[in-house]
């Protein structure tokens, strides 16, 4: 065939293709119903048909990204079972359950889904409308806290026994809500909606920067940045608990993206850098006792090292430079957001300059890297465990000898449906422009 | 009943909800595309995208609840069907996945496409050729198991079998009828008589090939495993229901009237064949390696799954009653006046 044939590692690659791609339009999927319901509710309360267009016209574009979205997470759905069906037998006896749960919220959604977009003119009250798009908004974040707590559990296998490599005494509830649980579902839900808001912003921002001065690109920046700024302080804040709660039940995947290996207290956080084959550090910057205030809220706290473990268990040393882009991305997003709203707020300020604004355009593409960036970390700093500390991965692979020819067909797919995804949404937009569509619904249009 | 007759009679019901909502789709797509070539699109384009527009999301969903639901149910199919399935598999999620996106960029995007409209046409027939592998392999005799445990699917044995072709004519007709009929019903409702002379050429076209397809089926069945055709046998007067439903559809579809009545028999018609199928392959899940007994999963996840269950029923049968009547029984939508 193609390719030497190493089913686990090749496996490994189609997942991460198909994980990869689909969290782009899974992190879309569940933060843009939650901006479109904010733009719909001020639209109603303000009674400013100009949010009413925005909630309007970011659900035509959405609609396209989530048929990418169901597509592919069909596919990781079934690609579970075909790459990994040691794992999937193990794992269908401890979280069929929120795996059973995620579809239902699913369910939910697209029945909802398809309701809100079908029936914009239909009621004559706006509520009725509003109403319906709350569903979406809970379907698409129950989805994602569900199966989360599969990741989760994935991290901090609990609520079963094993004995003679046979799963017993399962509790679903106890594996599904599991130490890991309540950090990483708040990160994940919290930084869907900050992409959201950022990739949002980002195509205001571009409007603006290219002439056009309509009030409705404004009120889109300006909502996009203030939710924007909230949601990243709230992702900074939910971080600094995932760092608490990895110094508590992993240590080794802290230890491998701060390249920690003596265990000590006052221990310094490391920014950036390089690192050789013999572990030396070098151009990094060092910050004292930040680990350990990060671990433990205080610089006594001492930090176990990476010397401690076994070192054919560890994870790759590599995910540091993942950590450091998606925390350095989360602090520019926040800042850029923050000044936003500040500069907004002071009377006399201009807070539409273009370096400001090219700052926001920015953010979009980078907090899609942040989220791939993210899980990158999350999930190779679970190396070599498929579940952790009692499943490796190279144990729950399919035995195929055909992964390889389905690797080059799906990274064929995926990037058909990436270029013609992206070129249908231009053209959409392209054709008809909000001045159009604001003229021909009879919104007044003016610029400030 | 037991939870694992419980769980796989829960699960069939899902995929029997494919069955019939997943017809209607890849039908839609096949007529659709070919009445473009025909230049006939003019007459049922728009009833197509009336109907399947909100709902092809939805579609989706009751296959993805059925292969979840089976992993959680029935943990061990996931190491022998996902050993064996991976290309077929594969080719079932790219081919879902063209269609289920294309559809999406072709009715929402910004202008038709007919490269577009032939991908989802051509797709509507394949994905079900490909899907029946699972139906097909479920027999035994299309996958072996190594000494060290390793499942391998036994592709000349598949391509080269009379059953599993015959499996996959059948499904692709039956859903050519299954499609046509309730389409017949829509158009009737919309009050579109053009289409509706149109959609019922189709489904009388496509009545005797399905039937007939459905009984080589039967007789190819008995020879490839006698043990299941006897246990078919044994529930004879379903498939008779079936027939008789069948004679039913066409009878009234013939004379073109009460057509909701048409598509509830058609719906009867698959249903009795498909749960009499299923109730006869049981107790085996994969013939004869695995049953529901052997690969159930433990008592407390089935509890919780069977709470999960009836919870989320709560929640989609008043959504889907929503969505049905915003869209579906509602005169003017249908109509195309709203």
């Amino acid at each position: 065939m193609f390719f030497d044939q190493d089913p686990v590692l090749l496996s490994r690659i189609l997942t991460y293709l198909t994980l990869g791609f689909h969290a782009i339009f899974a992190t879309i999927g569940v933060g843009i119903p939650m901006m479109i319901a904010i733009a719909e509710w001020m639209g109603m309360k303000r009674n400013d048909p100009h949010y009413t267009l925005l909630a309007r016209r970011w659900a035509r574009g959405f609609v396209i990204t989530v048929a990418i979205g169901v597509v592919t997470g069909t596919a990781i759905g079934l690609q579970l079972s075909l790459l990994w069906p040691n794992f999937m037998q193990a794992a269908g006896h401890t979280i069929g359950l929120p795996m059973f749960m995620e579809t239902f919220a699913f369910f939910f959604e697209a029945i909802f889904l398809g309701i809100y977009l079908y029936t914009f003119d239909r009621f004559k009250s706006k509520m009725k409308h509003f109403l319906l798009v709350i569903p979406v908004v809970l379907g698409a974040t129950a989805s994602a806290f569900f199966i989360t707590t599969v990741n989760a559990f994935m991290n901090m296998p609990q609520g079963f026994e094993m004995v003679n490599g046979v799963v017993t005494s399962v509790n679903p509830l106890e594996a599904m809500f599991n130490p890991a649980t309540p950090t990483k579902v708040s990160h994940v839900i919290i930084t869907c909606y900050l992409t959201a808001a950022f990739v949002l912003g980002a195509i205001a921002a571009t409007k603006i920067l290219s002439g056009n001065k309509s009030v409705y690109h404004k009120k889109a920046l300006h909502m996009t940045m203030i939710t924007g700024a909230v949601f990243a302080v709230a992702t900074a804040v939910i971080g600094d608990f995932s760092g608490k709660y990895l110094h508590e039940y992993q240590p080794e995947k802290l230890a491998a993206a701060e390249w920690h290996f003596e265990t000590e207290s006052e221990a310094p956080l490391i920014l950036g850098g390089i690192i050789n084959d013999e572990n030396e550090v070098s151009y990094a910057l060092e910050i004292p006792y930040a680990l350990s205030i990060l671990a433990g809220f205080s610089p006594d706290t001492e930090v176990t090292g990476l010397n401690e473990f076994d070192p054919d268990l560890i994870p790759p040393l590599w995910v540091h430079y993942f950590f450091d882009s998606m925390v350095f991305i989360g602090m520019y997003l926040a800042s850029v957001s923050m000044l936003f709203v500040f500069m907004n707020w002071k009377k006399n300020w201009n807070a539409f300059n273009k370096p400001l604004l090219m700052m926001v355009v920015a953010g979009g593409p980078l907090s899609i890297l942040a989220i791939e960036a993210g899980w990158i970390f999350a999930e190779v700093g679970r190396q070599p465990w498929i579940l952790n500390g009692i499943m490796q991965t190279s144990e729950a692979a399919t035995s195929s000898d055909h992964v390889g020819l389905m690797l080059l067909l799906f990274a064929a797919l995926y990037t058909v449906l990436g270029v013609t995804c992206v070129t249908v949404l231009r053209k959409m937009f392209k054709r008809n422009p909000v001045q159009k569509e604001m003229h021909k619904r009879g919104i007044e249009n003016y610029e400030v | 009943m037991t939870y694992e007759v419980l769980g796989i009679t829960v699960l069939w019901l899902f995929l029997y909800g494919y069955l019939i909502v997943a017809s209607i789709d890849f039908g839609a797509g096949f007529f659709s595309y070919y009445s473009k070539r025909t230049n006939k699109n003019h007459l049922i384009d728009s009833i197509i995208q009336r109907y399947l527009s909100p709902v092809w999301e939805v579609t989706n969903v009751f296959l993805v609840f059925f292969f979840i639901g089976i992993v959680g149910f029935f943990p061990d199919t996931a190491f022998y069907y996902g050993s064996a399935l991976l290309i077929p598999g594969s080719v079932a999620i790219i081919l879902l996945a063209i269609r289920g996106s294309y559809y999406a960029f072709n009715t929402y995007g910004a202008e038709e496409s007919s490269f577009y409209s032939f991908l989802y046409g051509a797709t509507g027939l394949l994905i079900p050729a490909s899907l029946t592998t699972v139906l097909t392999i479920s027999e035994g005799g299309y996958i072996s198991i190594a000494d060290n445990g390793d499942v391998s699917l036994l592709y000349g044995e598949l391509f080269t079998s009379g059953y599993s072709w015959g499996v996959v004519i059948l499904a692709v007709v039956s859903v050519l009828f299954i499609s046509a009929v309730f389409l017949t019903y829509y158009a009737d409702r919309a009050k579109d008589k053009n289409a509706l002379a149109l959609l019922r050429k189709y489904a009388l076209t496509w009545a005797a090939p399905s039937i007939l397809m459905g009984i080589i089926v039967f007789v190819l069945l008995g020879e490839r495993n006698p043990e299941h055709f006897s246990g078919m046998m044994d529930l004879w007067w379903m498939f008779a229901v079936s027939f008789a439903a069948f004679l039913g559809t066409v009878y009234f579809i013939w004379k073109q009237k009460r057509l909701g009545l048409a598509v509830i028999l058609m719906m009867v018609q698959y249903f009795a064949a498909f749960f009499a199928y299923g109730a006869s392959h049981l107790p085996y899940l994969l013939y004869p390696h695995l049953t529901i007994y052997d690969g159930f999963t433990n008592e407390s996840m089935a509890i919780a799954l069977v709470t999960a269950f009836i919870a989320g029923l709560l929640l989609l049968i008043p959504s889907l009653y929503l969505l049905m009547r915003l869209f579906l029984f509602d005169a003017d939508y249908v109509e195309g006046r709203r």
